[in-house]
């Protein structure tokens, strides 16, 4: 445990800004993954296990198509259109064929994909260490706010997630396809008797949370080292987002996944072991104190 | 799985004297397993088969122990390894910085266990199905970022190290080879046939009630949550047991072993044999190291060998193994009775 450097930092301007960025740029990643998690769970009841594969392929799609092209908007574009048509792949060939089954069941083929995936990527890439480097376009003087070190990269990462984040909340609750994907939550088999097709819907829906998790992954490559077993740490820290903010609640995960990535950036500094402790503990608080997490509906 | 239940409700109706002789017949099959497992070294001086003996012992304790949680009460536990981590790291650190006999520190071990297992329980079984999950994974994880912190104490990411002390105790010689094998496979007997007991007591029955219809149990004047906490205890215990046998066997206790993976692979092996028999977590455990010691002496990507299995489980059979093999005779006798 170190106090002493926590209190100094939080005395500090400069060192406020930098932990801050810092958590925020955790935080908007988190948010990325989970949000696409707590979409899955909200429409198919399912929770995807495999979803921190998604992340790794997305990191590694891009850092391929960097390598290929040397351009940063088409290495994020692989990024997320990969990972999304191999969500929908997933979801019809395997998925759909568990959805009335135990859910162990469903754990259990998530689980064996990340098996899978994870000897995938190893067999591709190799089991070392990787890393994508930051673009040229990104490599300038990085900005100074009131003494903090801020880089501009991080802005970027900030703003696509919040851009993602607004998008998705709006075509959600202002959309004809938004109503029609809440509807097939609410009740699919009334949404299929309307003549919609309930199994293009949940395809589209894993595609879409796969590609947010790419997209999370490909944002994450210039900045992270990529390794084959990458993705893990990442889902279980999007779980606790989850559970934190209430399963199938978008505002939720963006404020959980700000909250740990903020508990993460401070929490390193006074309790620099006892960090992932910290989020486990919030977690154990908030689950015991509300069951349904900070914005969850009460459970029917 | 219905089928299944029609028939042990069947067999259940003279309850005084079939349960008494079922008790008689399950006494004698842990009889003779113990037998028959304890003349092994007679027979092979193979050191690796009585080593996969003793982790099937490990194991096999800690995923029965789950089954009890999962099969017999529909309590989904994702955190259940965490019993067999603080067996382990209890077990070791009681050795080592106590020296008592071992059979002091076993038992102080369960003690310490019970006391936890009903604080986190307490908390835990009062949250519904995925819920439970979580927080359960949570004090998991809470558990485990504590042995990595306080390495002065738990030897941090190293783990316990220096080996665990094993001193004589009635001529049992635990750092011998053969004697370390017999006590696990004496461990391993007697906490099956314990649990066996608890599953078929009309406890355990209340506990397969209270999985099918809670509310009802409920209202029959069943303290639902106190049953829940009871097995939660319980079962906390045997996996206790097994993260003990674990520590003797690698003389130690690693961080891995309060990792959340550890009851992803107990839950793993609970589907892999089968969860609607009491024995199903038992052949599920031999599976799964089987298939994990072969496929990693031929293959560096085991991931995608047992990822297949896995997926031949969950998408062709639907069930696990035992599970499979048990419907299976039972249509055969139903069609037999037909004709």
């Amino acid at each position: 445990m170190d106090l002493d450097a926590l209190a100094g930092c939080l005395s500090s301007s400069a060192c406020l800004v930098t932990q801050t960025t810092s958590g925020l740029i955790i935080g908007m990643l988190l948010f990325l993954v989970a949000v696409g998690l707590t979409l899955i769970f909200g429409v198919l009841k399912v929770v995807n296990f495999s979803h921190g594969a998604f992340y790794m392929f997305g990191a590694y799609f891009a850092m391929a198509a960097y390598q290929l092209t040397g351009s940063f908007a088409l290495a994020m574009l692989a990024g997320a259109a990969g990972t999304a048509i191999l969500g929908l792949i997933f979801e019809r060939v395997f998925m759909s064929r568990v959805y009335g089954a135990d859910v162990l069941m469903q754990l259990l083929v998530c689980y064996a994909f990340v098996l899978i995936f994870d000897d995938v990527v190893r067999i591709i890439w190799g089991p070392e260490f990787k890393s994508m480097g930051m673009p040229s376009a990104f490599q300038v003087m990085p900005l100074f706010i009131a003494g903090g070190v801020v880089p501009p990269y991080y802005l970027l990462l900030i703003g696509v997630a919040l851009v993602a984040a607004i998008v998705l909340g709006a075509g959600l609750s202002r959309t004809r396809i938004g109503k029609v994907i809440r509807a097939a939550a609410h009740n699919p088999g009334m949404v299929s008797a309307l003549g919609i097709n309930t199994g293009l819907i949940y395809g589209g829906v894993f595609a879409l949370g796969g590609m947010l998790a790419g997209l999370a992954g490909a944002l994450a490559a210039p900045v992270r080292s990529l390794t084959p077993g990458m993705g893990f740490s990442v889902l279980i820290e999007s779980f606790i987002v989850t559970v934190i903010g209430g399963m199938g609640s978008i505002l939720g995960a963006l404020i959980g996944a700000l909250l740990l990535g903020l508990i993460r950036s401070f929490g390193s500094l006074g309790f620099p072991l006892f960090t992932e402790g910290l989020m486990y503990l919030f977690m154990v608080i908030v689950l015991v104190s509300k069951p349904t997490g900070l914005f969850g509906k009460e459970a029917a | 799985m219905t089928e299944l239940e029609a028939g042990r409700a069947r067999a259940l109706v003279p309850v005084s004297s079939g349960a008494a002789l079922q008790r008689y017949r399950d006494v004698l099959i842990a009889v003779i397993a113990f037998a028959v497992l304890a003349s092994l070294p007679l027979f092979t001086g193979s050191k690796a088969l009585l080593d996969f003996v003793i982790r099937c012992s490990a194991y096999g304790l800690f995923a029965t122990s789950l089954n009890l949680l999962v099969g017999y009460t529909g309590l989904t536990s994702f955190g259940h390894g965490m019993f067999f981590g603080l067996g382990a790291y209890g077990f070791g650190l009681i050795m080592q910085k106590l020296g008592v006999p071992i059979p002091v520190a076993f038992v102080a071990t369960l003690a310490i266990t019970a006391v936890i297992a009903a604080i986190i329980g307490a908390i835990c079984v009062r949250l519904k199905e995925i819920y439970f999950a979580f927080v359960t994974l949570a004090f998991q994880m809470l558990i485990h970022s504590t042995i990595l912190s306080w390495a002065s104490f738990t030897g941090g990411d190293q783990g316990l190290r220096g080996g665990i002390p094993r001193p004589t105790f009635l001529g049992i010689n635990l750092a011998n080879h053969i004697h370390l094998y017999v006590a696990s496979c004496a461990l391993l007997i007697l906490g099956l046939l314990a649990m066996r007991q608890i599953a078929q007591s009309p406890f355990g029955y209340t506990l397969r009630m209270i999985r099918d219809n809670a509310a009802r149990a409920s209202f029959l004047g069943i303290d639902v949550w106190r049953a829940k906490l009871t097995v939660f205890v319980l079962a906390a215990l045997f996996a206790a047991m097994g993260g003990m046998v674990m520590a003797l066997f690698v003389s130690g206790a690693y961080p891995e072993f309060a990792y959340w993976t550890i009851s992803g692979e107990a839950i793993f092996i609970n589907m892999l044999g089968g969860v609607s028999t009491f024995l199903g977590p038992m052949v599920g455990t031999v599976l799964l190291l089987l298939l994990n010691d072969t496929v990693t002496r031929f293959t560096e990507y085991h991931g995608i060998v047992l990822g297949v299995v896995i997926l031949f489980f969950a998408l062709g059979l639907r069930k696990g193994l035992l599970d499979f093999v048990a419907e299976w005779f039972a249509r055969r006798r139903k069609t037999g009775e037909g004709r």
